[in-house]
């Protein structure tokens, strides 16, 4: 049940696509809104899947696509600092160029879940995965139940898109956390799982939920523990990736490919290998 | 027989049950057995279902989260200590990893056998819960002040 | 990904004189074929461009054990005397350094990406085991039998002809039996050779497995192969099989492999294993590789290279936070359970063709036959979580 669109760009060698805008997020975070240089050809990709972007000389890192996949005109990609080739994507400048392969990875089950409830669960930078599925499920909305968002942050000051979380929050249920707090926060204070437990989680409903491996187990178990299904809960998985064609065998995780079978796996899949030290 | 009195009697040794009268200890005995565990091997497994908790006779325990680069090791229990709470109240899941780090000798209750005892026996159940909420009060004002320590610093990211 | 047609059993079987051999060289290279083959260098027997017959290790055999192998002069002059050393097939197919692209950048601050437009040799490989043979065909599924093509194993492989010899003997490390890869070769080969030698004969049966195979052998000097010929065949590979000393259970092997991840006999392997990563590079499956990008001082040419990687190295699982198999026991425990169970769940078949290579070229001798056993005697059931 996973729905994939396939590459439209080459997916051996990088394509130049032009920095249309730069939005700074946080300190070391930043969103890039990239154009084609050369083709005109419409960009599909659905909800989940990542591209690999290339910073000139220095190497590539899978980036999941964070924007509207109703707009085929561009990429957007929020990344995060956490090494070279981050750091040399943060360095560049509107103009310049990032190289672009993809879109690889299976997505967010969107389809699948027409008729019925969406929880989503996010952790810190895993927002931004999940804000093109955001996007797709407000554009689709009465294709949908009761839709709902739980958001952790580190801190106030580390939560993503703040203007559009309040956007969304006119639209469909909205819940913030904090793990810590100053007195000037007005938000909860607590992980993200709390939020969960004072939900009433109605039946018939799918949850994707994207933040890191630690947080990601907890919300699925807190899920179960609400009465969801295993195969209706949607983590997405990180591993070291350098072809994203399954060749490399560095994204490996049991006898999943992270770049072809995943990112994102319904919990069925991997509960097992959720348990395994170092697998 | 001869076991069952000794966990008795391992019981009434141990500070926690300290102050419970005999006929209660020989109903919690009831739902108990010896187990040991060698350096490495799990007591307890994140996710999986909660059923039992442990009182540390010897040893050390380490409550474990694993992580890709690595396990944090969020607490430790020794002697007298006891491992396991989620057996107390549903939904029945293990929130971390429990680990032995040296060989542990402790006594294992049964978490099912217990809550139907208490829940039978009020008082048993109060003298019992007065203990356990006090340990878990304990564990919840430490588990703070870590939190304090390691978001204490102002975020240098923000400033 | 094998162009040539198959033919049936039905293509009869010819003898060819040790001499005559040459011929078959000369009729491949004149077909614009690059021959590479065994031959003798730095004291093992390696895979490299054969220009003539007397490249062959002739008389030459080698002696294997687990952490051992050496060249051993052999009473009689057998062109293919030995059994496999540390090269594989995969040495031409996936190149152990290999370049992607070059990039170039542009005056408008955009880049282009240029592929080397060299054609791709066509090998002819001479002296393919039934072990090697499998194994090609293991790494065809990997590289081309998925969603995605790897566009330079395809280029390699595709018009390779494949002239394989059929074991007469077997070494200490060799368990292709267990694996059912050999010691015959039953299809994916355009000849297959079997060398008859004794006291008072030496020659070679050869079956054509393809067209082309059989055009090729109706150009040399042959005659047809008489029933006491196959005979000799047949008792030279059951020759090869009486040797084979160790063996691997691969009942469930699978299922074993998935429910032991926590086995405390994985705890044991990290005594041992130096996690230098020997095994992958001579296993002729393991497929891991990592790539590099690289720019010139200028900061105008960049270049991204293939290399051979192992999931033995820290780097390899490498994630944000710290690497994900940091003990050298997780890392041993992944190359086990990738190569005969994971593996089938990918590709359809288990990645080991019982070769035999781990075991001869690991430094400290660890035996995965051994190492399997250990596990499947030590299985608890309900190990899992």
């Amino acid at each position: 049940m996973m729905e994939t669109a396939v590459p439209t760009v080459r997916i051996t060698e990088p394509v130049p696509f032009k920095i249309e805008k730069v939005v700074p997020e946080l300190p070391d975070c930043f969103t890039f809104s990239l154009t084609p240089s050369e083709t005109k050809l419409p960009f599909v990709f659905a909800p989940g899947q990542f591209n690999m972007l290339y910073a000139f000389g220095h190497g590539e890192v899978p980036i999941s696509l964070s924007g509207d996949p109703a707009d085929t005109g561009k990429l957007i990609h929020t990344i995060r600092n956490v090494g070279s080739v981050t750091a040399a994507l943060q360095k560049l400048k509107v103009g310049d160029s990032v190289g672009v392969r993809g879109p690889f990875g299976s997505s967010w089950p969107l389809e699948g879940a027409r008729g019925r409830n969406v929880l989503i669960m996010a952790g810190g930078l895993g927002l931004a995965p999940l804000r093109s599925a955001i996007y797709y499920l407000l554009a689709n909305r009465s294709e949908y139940g009761t839709i709902s968002l739980l958001y952790g942050s580190r801190d106030p000051g580390s939560i993503l898109f703040a203007d559009e979380l309040e956007e969304w929050s006119q639209k469909i249920h909205v819940g913030l956390t904090a793990d810590s707090a100053s007195p000037d926060w007005n938000g909860q204070v607590g992980v993200v799982t709390e939020l969960l437990s004072q939900r009433e989680i109605v039946p018939n409903t799918v949850a994707l939920v994207c933040g890191p491996e630690i947080m990601m187990r907890f919300c699925a178990y807190a899920l179960l523990d609400c009465g969801l299904l295993p195969a209706d809960v949607y983590v997405s998985m990180e591993r070291n990736m350098k072809c994203a064609l399954g060749f490399c065998g560095r994204c490996q995780y049991g006898p999943y490919f992270v770049c072809h079978d995943g990112p994102v796996f319904s919990f069925d899949r991997v509960e097992r290998l959720f348990k395994i030290r170092e697998v | 027989m001869v076991k069952i009195r000794h966990i008795n009697d391992l019981l009434a040794e141990a500070p926690l049950f300290e102050g419970m009268e005999p006929e209660q200890l020989a109903i919690l005995a009831g739902c108990g057995k010896l187990a040991h565990f060698r350096p490495g091997e799990f007591l307890l497994k994140e996710g999986e279902e909660a059923n039992q908790f442990f009182l540390i006779r010897h040893g050390e325990v380490a409550l474990e989260s694993h992580l890709p680069g690595g396990v944090l090791t969020v607490a430790k229990a020794g002697e007298e200590n006891v491992v396991g709470y989620s057996w107390l109240f549903p939904p029945y899941r293990n929130q971390f990893d429990a680990r032995a780090t040296t060989d542990v000798d402790a006594i294992v209750l049964d978490g099912e056998c217990l809550r139907g005892k208490t829940h039978k026996d009020h008082e048993l159940g109060y003298q019992f819960m007065k203990r356990f909420a006090a340990l878990m009060l304990q564990r919840m004002q430490a588990a703070r002040r870590q939190l304090l320590d390691i978001y204490g610093q102002p975020n240098p990211e923000n400033s | 990904m094998i162009s040539a047609e198959t033919t049936g059993p039905s293509s009869p079987a010819v003898c060819i004189a040790p001499p005559d051999l040459e011929s078959l060289f000369e009729s491949l290279k004149k077909q614009g074929y690059q021959l590479v083959g065994p031959t003798v260098q730095n004291g093992a027997i390696v895979y490299d461009t054969l220009e003539s017959v007397t490249d062959l290790p002739i008389g030459w055999t080698e002696e294997q054990e687990a952490g051992t192998y050496r060249l051993k002069r052999r009473d009689d002059e057998a062109l293919f005397g030995y059994t496999v050393g540390p090269h594989s097939w995969k040495k031409f197919l996936f190149p152990s350094q290999q370049r992607l692209w070059q990039g170039r950048k542009k005056g408008d601050g955009s880049f282009e990406t240029l592929v080397d437009e060299e054609p791709a040799p066509r090998y002819a490989f001479v002296g393919v085991r039934a072990c090697d043979l499998h194994a090609i065909q293991i790494q065809d599924q990997v590289f081309t039998g998925g969603s995605y093509q790897d566009p330079v194993y395809a280029a390699n492989r595709e018009d390779n002809f494949i002239v394989a010899v059929n074991c007469g003997q077997a070494a200490e490390t060799c368990f292709c039996t267990s694996m059912n890869t050999g010691p015959r070769v039953d299809e994916g080969y355009d000849i297959a050779l079997t060398e008859i030698i004794d006291s008072t004969s030496h020659y070679f049966v050869a079956e054509a497995g393809t067209e082309r195979g059989n055009n090729l052998l109706a150009q040399i000097p042959a005659r047809t192969a008489e029933p006491e010929d196959k005979r000799a065949a047949q008792a030279c590979t059951e020759q090869a099989k009486a040797e084979i000393e160790r063996f691997i259970d691969t009942t469930d092997v699978k299922e074993l492999l998935y429910r032991n991840y926590n086995n405390p006999h994985w705890e044991e392997l990290q005594q041992r294993c130096l996690a230098c990563g020997n095994c992958t590079m001579v296993c002729p499956t393991c497929f891991c590789s990592k790539v590099e990008d690289t720019t010139d001082l200028t900061g105008q040419h960049a270049e991204r290279w293939r290399s051979w990687d192992s999931c033995f190295t820290l780097d390899f699982s490498y994630v944000h936070g710290g690497s994900v198999r940091s003990s050298v026991k997780s890392r041993y425990r992944q190359w086990l359970t990738h190569k005969l169970a994971t593996w089938v769940d990918q590709y359809g078949s288990s990645g080991c063709v019982g070769c035999g290579r781990c075991i001869t070229w690991c430094p400290v001798g660890i035996d995965i036959t051994e190492e399997v056993a250990a596990i499947r005697k030590s299985d608890k059931a309900n190990t899992d979580g």
